[in-house]
Order: C-alpha cells, then sequence, then structure tokens
C-alpha cells in the first residue's frame, strides 16, 4: 500500500502547490483576501503531504518494504538502523522528498512570519516559493518518482552504497540542501520586490540573516563534503574538482558574492542591479547544479545516461532565468544606482573588487566544469581540464581575495586618506611581512605558501586591531575587558560575526595551503613484522584478521606506528567486502592530529596474511580545516542574532 | 581620462589577467578523452589523455613487492596495454570498466598516474530483485555521485 499512498501524496502535494502559487499572485494583483488565505492552508497542505511522503518512506525503509523499488535498491536486511532512515537521501529520488519537504518547511516559516510584518511582499514571495515546490513535486511525480513499485517483491534489498555508510552521509546532505534550498528565500523576496516595485534596500534587509543561513549551511555541507571524501574515499585528500564538488561550490562563490555586495547597497544605495543578479545567479546555480550532476551530462564522456530528469531540470532552469531576467529588464529604470564610486581607495571598491573576484572565481569554476561539453561541441574533440586547471586559475584570485578580506572591512568608505591607511594598516602589513620572512627563514621554501601564510597574518592583523580598538573604546565607557568583549560580540554581532566567520576562513585557508604543501606519502608491500617509514614514522604490520560484520565481510590489518621515541599507536585500515559489490571497498584508518594526521589505506594482502601492500600518508594540517569550519559555525551563528539586541 | 574611465579601464585590465589565467590553464591542463582505438590510431608521446575502456580479461597482473600494475584497457577492437604503479584501486577488475588518466610513453604503453574505477555493466546483483529491475538498478547506482573511486 505504501507505494500508492505515496503516490497519491505527492500528486496531492503538486496539485496544491500549484493551486497555492496561483492563488497566492491572483490575490495579491486582485486584493482579495481570501485567495491568499487560501493559498496559505494550501502550503501548509504542501508542507503536510510533503511530510507524509517523507514519514511513508522511512517507514517503509523501516519495515523492509522491499515493494518500493527505492527501498530494495537502497538497503537489505543487514543495513544498520541509523543508516535505515539516512537512506532516505542515498539516492536521487529520496533526495528529492528531502529537498522538497526543506522547500516546504522554508515556505511554512516564511508564512508565519511575514504575513502580518510584509503584506505587501509576502503574496508574492509566496507564489514564488510554491512555484519552486511545485517544480519539484513534479520531478518527484514523473521523472523521479520515489514510490514506484517493485513487482515481484524481492526477499531482500540489493543495499546502500556502502560508500554512504558513514556518519558524514548523514549529516552531509541535510546542510547542503538546508544551503541550496535556503537561497530560495532571498531570491523569492528579490521576486517579489520587482513585481510589486519595491527594488530598494526593503529586500535585502529582510532576507539578510535568510542569506546567511543558507550561506552557512551551504559552507558547512561542503565542509563535511570534504571531511567524508577524506576518511571514506581513501585517497588522501578533501577536493578534487569534481563536477559534484563544483556544483555545490559555485553557488557557494556567487552567495559569498552577495552577501558582501549587499553592503554596498545598504549604505551608499549602489549595486541595486547587480544585488539581484547575483541572487539570481546563486539560485539559478543551484538548480544547474542539480542538473549537471543529476543528468549526466557531464559523465556522458563515458555515456551515463539518466532518463528524461536532467530535461526537467534544464526546462525549469531556463524558464527561471527567463522569468527573473524578463522582471528585472521590466524594472531597470528603478534599480539605477543613487551613489556612485568616489576612489579607488575605498571600502566601496574593495568590496567590488571582492565581487568581481567571486564572481570570475565561479565564473572558471563554471567555465572549467562544463569544458568537455564546450571542446565537444566547439572543436569536436573530448577535452576535459582537471584539478591543475581548477588550482592554476584559482589559487591567485583566492590569494588576491584574501588581500582584500583584509583590506575591506577596515578601509574608509567613499575615499580613504592616507592616514586611515596607515592607521589601519601599516600594523597588520608589517606583521604579514614579518611573518612570511621568519617562514622563510624556517625553511618554508614554496612562495605560494609563504604568501598565502603571510597573507592570513596581515588579515589576522587587520582584525585583532579592530577588536581591539574597539574594545578600548568600551572600556573607556567603563567595561572591563571581558564585558568589552562580549559586547562587542553580541551587539555588534553582524560587523563581529563576520570577523569571526573571517577568522574561519583564514583557519582553513591556512589548512588547504599547508596540505597541499606538505603532505607526503609513500606505497610498499611489507611482509608480516616489516615496516615502513615515512616522515619519522615506522609503521610494522603486524597481521591480518577476518570477520563478519551484519552486511559484509571485513579483513583488517593491524600496524603498529612508532616515532623515534618508541610505540604511538595501532592502526587498523582494513578491506570490507559487501555481497552486493563484487570488489573490496578500503576502509582507511588515521591518527588526526593538529599538524598532521597519519593515513593508512590498505591496497592489498595475500590470501595467506604474509605480506600486505599499504599506502602511508603524513597528511599535514588538514585538521584546520575541520577546525576552521567550527570557527565559521561560531561567527555565522553570531551574525545570525538578529539585530534588534543592538542597543540603541 | 575621467574617473569614471580610470574604473572600467582597471576592471578591464584585470579581466584581461583573469582571461589570460583561464587561458594558460587550460592550454596547460588539457586532457583529451580517447578510446584505445583512438590512441593506437595517433598515439601523442607526452601528451595528457584519458583513456576509458574495459580491462581485458587475462592481462591484469598485479605485482605487490614491486607495485607494479599491467592491464589492457580495450574497447572491443583495439587493446592498449597500461603501466601504472601501486595497488589496484576499489572496484578495480577484470571484465570492468575503467579510466586511466596519464600520458603514452612512446615505448608501447600508456603510462597511468591515476585509475579511475567505474560500476561496470557487467554488474549483477546477488539479492537480484528481479531481472527486468536490472538495468534500473544500474541507473539508480549511476545516480550517485560517488561511484567512482580514486587512486593516486
Amino acid at each position: 500500500m505504501i507505494p500508492e499512498f505515496g503516490y497519491a501524496a505527492s500528486v496531492a502535494g503538486l496539485l496544491l502547490a500549484v493551486y497555492g502559487s496561483a492563488a497566492a499572485a491572483v490575490g495579491a494583483h486582485t486584493g482579495r483576501p481570501k485567495l491568499l488565505e487560501s493559498s496559505e492552508w494550501a502550503a501548509t497542505g504542501v508542507w503536510v503531504f510533503v511530510t507524509g511522503c517523507m514519514l511513508l518512506m522511512v517507514y517503509a525503509f523501516l519495515t523492509f518494504d522491499f515493494s518500493v523499488r527505492y527501498v530494495a535498491v537502497n538497503t537489505n536486511r543487514g543495513t544498520p538502523f541509523y543508516y535505515r532512515i539516512t537512506a532516505l537521501w542515498g539516492a536521487l529520488e529520496g533526495s528529492i522528498i528531502l529537498w522538497t519537504w526543506m522547500l516546504a518547511l522554508y515556505t511554512l516559516i516564511v508564512v508565519r512570519k511575514y504575513r502580518r510584518r510584509q503584506p505587501e511582499f509576502y503574496p508574492w514571495v509566496l507564489a514564488v516559493m510554491l512555484g519552486i515546490a511545485a517544480f519539484f513535486l513534479l520531478v518527484m511525480t514523473i521523472p523521479a518518482p520515489p514510490f514506484e513499485r517493485l513487482s515481484p517483491v524481492p526477499p531482500d534489498g540489493r543495499g546502500l552504497n556502502p560508500l554512504l555508510e558513514d556518519s558524514g552521509m548523514i549529516t552531509h546532505p541535510v546542510a547542503l540542501y538546508l544551503g541550496f534550498t535556503g537561497f530560495t528565500v532571498p531570491f523569492a523576496f528579490a521576486m517579489a520586490a520587482l513585481i510589486i516595485g519595491r527594488t530598494g534596500d526593503e529586500w535585502i534587509s529582510i532576507t539578510r540573516r535568510w542569506t546567511i543561513i543558507a550561506w552557512y549551511f551551504l559552507s558547512l555541507g561542503l565542509l563535511i563534503g570534504g571531511w567524508w571524501s577524506y576518511h571514506v574515499l581513501g585517497w588522501g585528500g578533501y577536493w578534487a574538482w569534481d563536477p559534484v564538488e563544483n556544483a555545490a561550490f559555485m553557488p557557494w562563490l556567487t552567495g559569498t558574492a552577495l552577501l558582501h555586495s549587499v553592503m554596498i547597497q545598504e549604505r551608499r544605495r549602489m549595486l541595486k542591479l547587480w544585488n539581484i543578479t547575483l541572487i539570481i545567479a546563486t539560485f539559478g546555480l543551484t538548480i544547474f547544479g542539480t542538473f549537471l550532476t543529476r543528468s549526466g551530462i557531464i559523465g556522458s564522456v563515458h555515456a551515463f545516461t539518466q532518463g528524461s530528469i536532467g530535461q526537467f531540470f534544464l526546462a525549469f532552469l531556463a524558464l527561471v532565468l527567463l522569468g527573473a531576467f524578463s522582471l528585472l529588464a521590466w524594472r531597470l529604470d528603478r534599480l539605477k544606482a543613487q551613489g556612485e564610486l568616489d576612489s579607488i581607495l575605498s571600502r566601496e571598491s574593495a568590496f567590488l573588487l571582492n565581487n568581481l573576484f567571486l564572481v570570475a572565481a565561479a565564473f572558471t569554476v563554471f567555465f572549467g566544469t562544463i569544458f568537455p561539453l564546450l571542446s565537444e561541441a566547439v572543436r569536436g574533440v573530448k577535452v576535459s581540464v582537471g584539478a591543475p586547471f581548477f588550482n592554476l586559475v584559482n589559487i591567485p584570485i583566492f590569494l588576491a581575495l584574501l588581500f582584500l578580506m583584509g583590506v575591506g572591512p577596515l578601509i574608509a568608505w567613499r575615499r580613504a586618506s592616507a592616514d586611515n591607511l596607515r592607521r589601519n594598516f601599516l600594523k597588520p602589513v608589517a606583521a604579514g611581512v614579518v611573518a612570511a620572512a621568519v617562514l622563510r627563514l624556517l625553511g618554508v621554501g614554496n612562495a605560494l605558501v609563504l604568501l598565502c601564510m603571510g597573507l592570513v597574518v596581515f588579515v589576522t592583523g587587520t582584525i585583532v586591531l579592530d577588536f581591539f580598538r574597539a574594545a578600548r573604546a568600551r572600556r573607556r565607557s567603563g567595561d572591563g575587558w571581558r564585558a568589552a568583549t562580549m559586547g562587542l560580540l553580541l551587539h555588534q554581532n553582524r560587523r563581529y560575526g563576520g570577523f569571526v566567520v573571517h577568522l574561519g576562513i583564514l583557519v582553513v585557508a591556512l589548512g588547504v595551503a599547508g596540505s597541499q604543501a606538505w603532505s607526503v606519502q609513500t606505497e610498499a608491500t611489507i611482509d608480516k613484522g616489516q615496516s615502513v617509514e615515512l616522515a619519522g614514522y615506522t609503521v610494522r604490520f603486524d597481521g591480518l584478521e577476518a570477520s563478519e560484520e551484519s552486511n559484509h565481510g571485513k579483513v583488517t590489518g593491524t600496524f603498529t606506528v612508532s616515532n623515534g621515541g618508541g610505540p604511538l599507536t595501532v592502526l587498523y585500515p582494513a578491506k570490507k567486502f559487501y555481497p552486493q559489490e563484487q570488489t573490496p571497498i578500503a576502509a582507511v584508518d588515521y591518527r588526526l592530529g593538529f599538524l598532521q594526521d597519519l593515513y593508512l589505506v590498505l591496497g592489498d594482502f595475500g590470501q595467506d596474511g604474509s605480506h600486505a601492500t599499504i599506502k602511508v600518508q603524513v597528511n599535514r594540517m588538514v585538521s584546520w580545516l575541520w577546525i576552521g569550519g567550527l570557527i565559521l559555525t561560531l561567527g555565522a551563528a553570531l551574525a545570525i542574532l538578529p539585530d534588534e539586541k543592538r542597543p540603541a | 581620462m575621467n574617473r569614471k574611465a580610470k574604473f572600467i579601464a582597471g576592471g578591464l585590465v584585470i579581466i584581461a589577467a583573469l582571461g589570460y589565467l583561464v587561458y594558460a590553464g587550460v592550454s596547460q591542463s588539457s586532457v583529451y578523452f580517447v578510446t584505445p582505438g583512438e590512441l593506437q590510431a595517433a598515439p601523442v608521446a607526452g601528451k595528457a589523455y584519458r583513456l576509458g575502456g574495459m580491462v581485458q580479461p587475462g592481462t591484469l597482473k598485479w605485482q605487490p613487492k614491486s607495485l607494479d600494475l599491467t592491464f589492457a584497457l580495450s574497447d572491443g577492437q583495439a587493446s592498449v596495454p597500461v603501466r601504472h604503479k601501486g595497488a589496484p584501486p576499489d572496484l578495480f577488475a577484470e571484465g570492468r570498466g575503467a579510466v586511466v588518466e596519464g600520458t603514452w610513453s612512446g615505448d608501447g604503453y600508456f603510462k597511468a598516474s591515476l585509475i579511475m574505477a567505474k560500476h561496470s555493466e557487467e554488474y549483477k546483483a546477488p539479492h537480484e530483485p528481479s531481472q527486468s529491475g536490472y538495468k534500473e538498478l544500474l541507473k539508480t547506482l549511476r545516480g550517485d555521485s560517488r561511484d567512482e573511486t580514486r587512486t593516486r
């Protein structure tokens, strides 16, 4: 029965979303409150039905209802309990349910929050959001129905993709999708602003916190994805410029640009057109990313096909862009800037450059990702550009962005005087130069790493200097140091939350630079009792052990690690044999450290247990990525706190 | 030159620099996708290729002591011998699809620096729900964003 109920719920949700969207638009246009009210009920109904779909699917997973094809494909009787719940988003159809559910949830919150506060924006916001929800419900109904029936009902399922049996897979998609769907809210407000002709700063100040929330979840999703790649895939890296990663990175870049450029509009009434374009681009890229990764066009180089879902997403993307840019063109006369740039040495121009570089980065990532398609269309040759392209192009851009991260928040608005520059930047620049020189003397030879670390010290210097001055000013008015610090963080939370996010990004930047420059690895086949040496570590192979787990077999190697000072730890890299896979899958083991991780991958082993092929990696400063992520979380939380807390 | 013109000129300089970066990036890191047949027809030593094919049964040799992995990738007609340093990656086996990245050595073999093994067309589910569902299973597998493993 579950397939029928599920299908009925998605169709009902679709009809309600279509009705609600139309009713909200017509209600707003003709000023009929009854119609608008009915669209609110429709929004609630959409959420109820999508929640129903989700619960039905979870129930089907928990009861091993293999008459649902999706359940049969993504679970089997051995799948552990938690993964039976998270298997919901283990593949395409279920992820669409999760996505739609989050969208419905955001819509419901918007209804509750803005129906009274923003009576003019709100009906159009509702119309746009329900329209988008209708698209996803359409996907759930036609090209990717999650409740497709499987007949005859098999006795057992195939099982979850083993790579997804990991804690990272529980949180990564949730965070990522909260980010993707979160950008729908500012997008809907921007569209509403165009429709009602209130193209000023209102949509920006209403959605500021929404944008930060979406941006934060997207950042978190990217970092957790990196962690998953690092500790599951067994290649010792966290980012491969894979089209899937790029798909999530592009909206992050344009979203980051938006977070910064809105400040210029709020302060100087400039960039109105640009900000609307940025939110359209960001929202469009979330759809494009899904299209890219789900349609198989990039994989098409080696023939992947995914049915019609790609066409649905492409058509929707075209519709969104066409609609959004038509509205933009219609309201073009209301989007003229009221302020103008006074000097190249100003905060405005630092932010403009920041936007230029962020959008350029997004563009190069876009270009590199679709390059195989372009080259095939233009030259008839299948050519791809891999990680070297992305690194070559993006490293200079990101170094420039680091520099601007130091300049932007402190340089004066309009026109910076020589005195302003000296006062704010002399000490941080000196600190950066000294830090780079000291590192050079300590033997760091890589120019890019020196530049990166020098810039990080410079930016940190500007943040410390600014914070110190602001805290000192508060102290003069009678606060103690602790009260002054807390006061700044809580009452000027927008500025200092932003600074804390910047610190998190700096720590991530150090992690990226350090791990790229200093990680080392070796691979060797060793007999029992023999050792491999790498970077001061001695890794001794002590033997193999086979075991039977709930849904797979496992061969575990025992490796004793020591350094000069004696035994350090024992690591157990393994190979897992899943019945649904023909070849084993490596399970890495590692010892994480602040400065370096020791990371072991069992490559191969003798059937008699006499020898094993082991890859040993010493990955430097990778932990900084995760630490940076925590700092970023703290900063984003501060920035999300309501503005009202600010004292008069 | 007035202020606006200066800003535009500055912006153009930056955009030109970025354009040059992209151009340099493309020309330095282009990797050509080829099938074994295409590679055999016109191999260029030292050029970066991404070669896709099936690991020809009976050709896979793995010497643990020296970490030498050799095999042949085939597209049905032509076949290219491949050499790699390192253990065979997960999901890599004879009769299955694989994509290797590397260069043509000039001595009659392909030197692979990266092997990407794919879930293969030959995939059979041990608990296969139904014969007709088989292709569908494959599709779903492909829907997963991470159905490849990497080794370097």
